[in-house]
């Protein structure tokens, strides 16, 4: 039955291997779920929240998935938008698939999340409801579960696709139509995710009783709306290049020709420059001007353990470097630097979002008041860990049973 | 809730504040406590944790930072500060779900807790951590629950709430108006901070009225603001002569 189900001329693993990993994985999501349970039951007084630290872990891991899934959104922008313009971006379809199963993973492993973060987890709904439509969480909250309807609709024809469905007249008809319509939903993902990438930036940069978050802006969006858009276009297409070199790595199969990496991270490496750059004008506007006119000093904002150590590795070794390593022609040829330039790039906007989140509340307003510092429990990590495990399930399973990779059989003859 | 929450401040009669005289107070903590039984907040047997402590008017130490003999302290007591920044406040602004709105019509900014979804969204925005969130289902001692307060609902577990200027208490105001045939919209009362304060250093009132207390204290050359930078408009004053304590309260600008 399994074999049945595997793509035809390709080569999986055994079936107990792959049910090992299964069990494994499983083990780890059953492990999220008790802690999901436990927040649910008892309440968030099993996190290390407080009411200093409304926002933790929870929202870091949401805001920073978000981001690295946003591959699903701006691949699908190049692919179905632009590459009619520029030919060269055709490329990626040799990755888009695996591009909109990562963006899945991440949209709703993020709403998983973001159904514990919530203190009234039954009112979820409220915000339909009861919309505030000046709250950027409000925007949040519509965006994402679009977004993620589409990526549903998106991912359905690749499931459609595997060989015991297609052979299903009905449903090939079916999954062949959307198909042809898939351009539509990728433009309507494009418009979705812009504006969520958008409004999660907004949310800590209209606080404008904070002065480490605040951010002045363009109209009613705060800098910080356009600067999380740009940096999940830079690190997405990059979390799904190392999403892919993981397969390839475990499978021991060339997934993807080489020149699909190299054009991700002359693209991703290229976003990134720009993004460093309104970053850093950004970072100098409400360092000289910002937060002295609420006064405050840059210094005042980094203190331990949230030193300015986390400035220096957000903007350098996750910012300049990771340019460095995807844009120089010498160390793109080189798959260790390559691949470090990727993680570098993914791991800085993870930084971006802690520091934006976390970061942001460690700092006293008042000037009577306490430094506090956050230290999330494992009733926060299991969860955040299980949903990762939930997405290697995902993958993993699409990897298995569906031909997500057109290239894979004339590349593993 | 009458009013828009989202219009620039309406005409209306009123706009509650309150005046806090440091150099008054003693730091007694009478009006945390009457604040709390009057409000129905709910306590835990153990609060030594007070970053998850419920607690609507919070008491800050203030210290000058000098060695002896040039040491001084003073306390500062702490209620929402029912921010009058206009379009929104902070925590205003941001809510999803309505949940908190300003009344424009009174200026208080009220927390609907049957509609809040704990997302902690406001308390995130507030700068002067006026707000609490409900860590754990509210008990009280059995020895307790009689002496609740009817008119004010307690708060279940995952949701916010904050001080409202004991807006309960100008409900019943409201009424007595009416049913005496007087003008609701400009009647006076008197949160139970203000009346539990046995020195006096509390004043409540409506800052829009140039004949009330309220209004001429928050004219005082004494009186000053918290964050004032923040442009978050506090209708909370507060009176001090010690000059320590006014740099202290914007930061030193």
């Amino acid at each position: 039955m399994d074999k049945a189900l595997i793509p035809e001329g390709v080569k999986r693993c055994p079936l107990p291997v792959f049910g090992l990993w299964m069990l494994f994985l499983s083990a780890v999501i059953a492990w999220g779920i008790y802690a999901g349970y436990t927040v649910l039951f008892k309440g968030l007084n099993v996190t290390g929240l407080n009411n200093y630290f409304g926002f933790g872990l929870y929202i870091t891991v949401d805001l920073g998935i978000i981001a690295l899934g946003a591959g699903a959104f701006f691949s699908g922008f190049m692919y179905y938008g632009l590459s009619r313009f520029f030919p060269r971006l055709k490329e990626l379809h040799k990755i888009i698939n695996l591009a909109v199963i990562v963006g899945f993973c991440c949209y709703t492993g993020a709403l998983l999340v973001l159904l514990l973060e919530i203190g009234q987890p039954l009112r979820g709904w409220f915000g339909y409801w009861h919309a505030n439509v000046h709250s950027m969480l409000t925007e949040v909250i519509f965006c994402i579960s679009c977004y993620a309807i589409v990526l549903v609709i998106e991912f359905v024809p690749i499931i459609l696709e595997n060989r015991k469905l297609d052979a299903i007249k009905p449903l090939h008809i079916f999954g062949h139509n959307l198909h042809e319509i898939m351009a539509v939903f990728a433009m309507t993902g494009t418009f979705l995710s812009f504006f969520h990438q958008g409004s999660l930036g907004g949310v800590p940069g209209v606080m404008f009783g904070r002065p480490f978050a605040y951010r002045t802006g363009f109209f009613i969006w705060p800098w910080t709306f356009f600067l999380f858009t740009l940096s999940a276009m830079a690190c997405g297409p990059a979390f799904t290049a190392i999403i892919c070199r993981i397969i390839e790595k475990v499978s021991r199969k060339t997934l993807v020709d080489r020149s699909v990496y190299e054009l991700i991270a002359k693209i991703t490496g290229s976003l990134l420059l720009i993004y460093l750059i309104f970053k850093s004008l950004d970072t100098l506007y409400w360092a000289l001007d910002t937060a002295p006119g609420f006064g405050l000093k840059l210094s005042d904002f980094y203190r331990a353990p949230y030193g300015m150590w986390l400035l220096f590795a957000e903007l350098g070794v996750c910012g300049v470097l990771p340019i460095i390593l995807l844009l120089t022609p010498q160390t793109r040829n080189s798959n260790g630097l390559l691949f470090l330039g990727f993680f570098l790039n993914c791991a800085g906007i993870v930084i971006n979002r802690f520091a934006m989140t976390v970061e942001a509340l460690a700092i006293p307003v008042m000037p009577f008041d306490q430094w506090a510092v956050y230290i999330p429990t494992w009733a926060e990590w299991a969860p955040c860990i299980a949903m990762l495990a939930y997405g290697a399930v995902i993958v993993s399973l699409s990897y298995r049973y569906l031909p997500i990779f057109p290239r894979e059989k004339e590349l593993n003859p | 809730m009458s009013g828009s929450a989202h219009s620039e401040h309406a005409e209306s009669k009123v706009r509650y504040g309150m005046v806090i005289d440091l150099d008054k107070c003693t730091g007694c903590g009478a009006c945390s406590v009457a604040c709390q039984q009057e409000n129905n907040v709910s306590f835990r047997p153990d609060e030594s944790d007070k970053l998850r402590t419920l607690s609507w008017m919070t008491l800050y130490r203030l210290e000058n930072g000098a060695d002896y003999p040039d040491y001084r302290a003073a306390m500062l007591p702490r209620p929402c500060m029912h921010c009058d920044s206009p379009h929104h406040s902070p925590c205003t602004f941001v809510c999803p779900v309505n949940a908190t709105i300003r009344d424009e019509h009174t200026g208080i900014v009220d927390h609907v807790a049957v509609r809040c979804i704990g997302c902690r969204y406001c308390m995130v925005a507030c700068p002067y951590h006026a707000r609490s969130f409900n860590w754990w289902d509210p008990t009280w001692p059995k020895s307790m629950e009689a002496m609740l307060t009817p008119e004010v609902s307690p708060r279940m577990r995952g949701v916010v709430e904050k001080c409202t200027f004991c807006h309960h208490r100008l409900n019943l105001a409201r009424d007595r108006a009416r049913l005496n045939g007087e003008d609701p919209d400009t009647v006076l009362y008197t949160p139970a901070c203000v009346e539990a304060c046995p020195a006096r250093a509390i004043t409540f009132g409506n800052l829009k009225d140039p004949n009330s207390e309220v209004a001429k204290l928050a004219k005082d050359s004494r009186a000053f603001r918290i964050l004032e930078k923040l442009h978050t408009e506090p209708k909370v004053y507060y009176l001090s002569s010690a000059q320590w304590i006014r740099r202290q309260s914007d930061n030193g600008l």
